[in-house]
């Protein structure tokens, strides 16, 4: 991926997020199984061009900051079985999350 | 080579959740054998990441990944990983008019025919549009 200049970060880590839950046409990297879930900002990753865009031979601009969120096993899915503490991490771009307090 | 048996599971969910984003979804476990990959395979590889590179510049990665992720369902769900990027490939040169479908098939019927002359039979007739 081309890294582009990066612009301030709204998030930090240790911030609690929510992944918004709109409806998508076209490319997208946010997993449907994410969408509407809360975490926890892990790490700031860097700056990138928006794939949304690349996918159509735009410039992907303005890049967004990604982040890498964690999210408590428990709370994806229905029912899950694994031990409490399971984490799962993902890459999710800046315009897919909200802040939440 | 033996194909394993496909399944084909329904995407439900609200908010339009694509064929490909299959997070989640019950599909039995996943075959962790290792497995040589056929020759058309690496071709197909290969020329993803020619039309790539800084060079040509003539796909993206993204693009390519928006390809795949409008197959319907049920072809997503039967195809193999090469099947899919290849048939993304292919839509991608004629979507961006680097070849035309015609040229494709001119080409194509061309292959068939030496095959068939050298007594070899394609494996497949055609990938769907």
């Amino acid at each position: 991926m081309v890294k582009a200049r990066a612009p301030t970060s709204r998030f930090a880590p240790g911030d609690r997020v929510r992944v918004a839950a709109r409806p998508v046409v076209g490319h997208c990297r946010t997993p449907w199984y994410l969408r509407g879930k809360a975490g926890v900002v892990a790490e700031v990753q860097g700056t990138f061009r928006n794939p949304e865009q690349l996918a159509y031979f735009k410039p992907g601009l303005p890049a967004q900051v990604l982040y890498k969120v964690r999210f408590k096993q428990g709370d994806i899915w229905g029912r899950y079985a694994g031990p409490v503490g399971d984490n799962l991490e993902a890459d999710i771009y800046e315009h897919w999350l909200e802040p939440l307090k | 080579m033996s194909q394993p048996e496909r399944k084909n599971m329904p995407r439900r969910g609200a908010g339009g959740r694509a064929s490909h984003d299959v997070g989640g979804l019950e599909f039995g476990p996943i075959d962790r054998h290792e497995h040589d990959l056929a020759l058309w395979e690496k071709r197909t590889d290969a020329m993803l990441i020619l039309l790539r590179d800084n060079k040509r510049r003539a796909l993206t990665v993204d693009a390519h990944r928006r390809a795949i992720e409008s197959y319907g369902e049920q072809e997503y769900d039967r195809t193999t990983y090469y099947e899919k990027w290849i048939r993304a490939v292919r839509n991608l040169i004629i979507e961006q008019e680097i070849v035309t479908r015609e040229e494709i098939e001119a080409k194509m019927a061309e292959v068939r025919a030496k095959h068939a002359k050298a007594g070899r039979k394609a494996a497949k007739e055609t990938v769907p549009w």
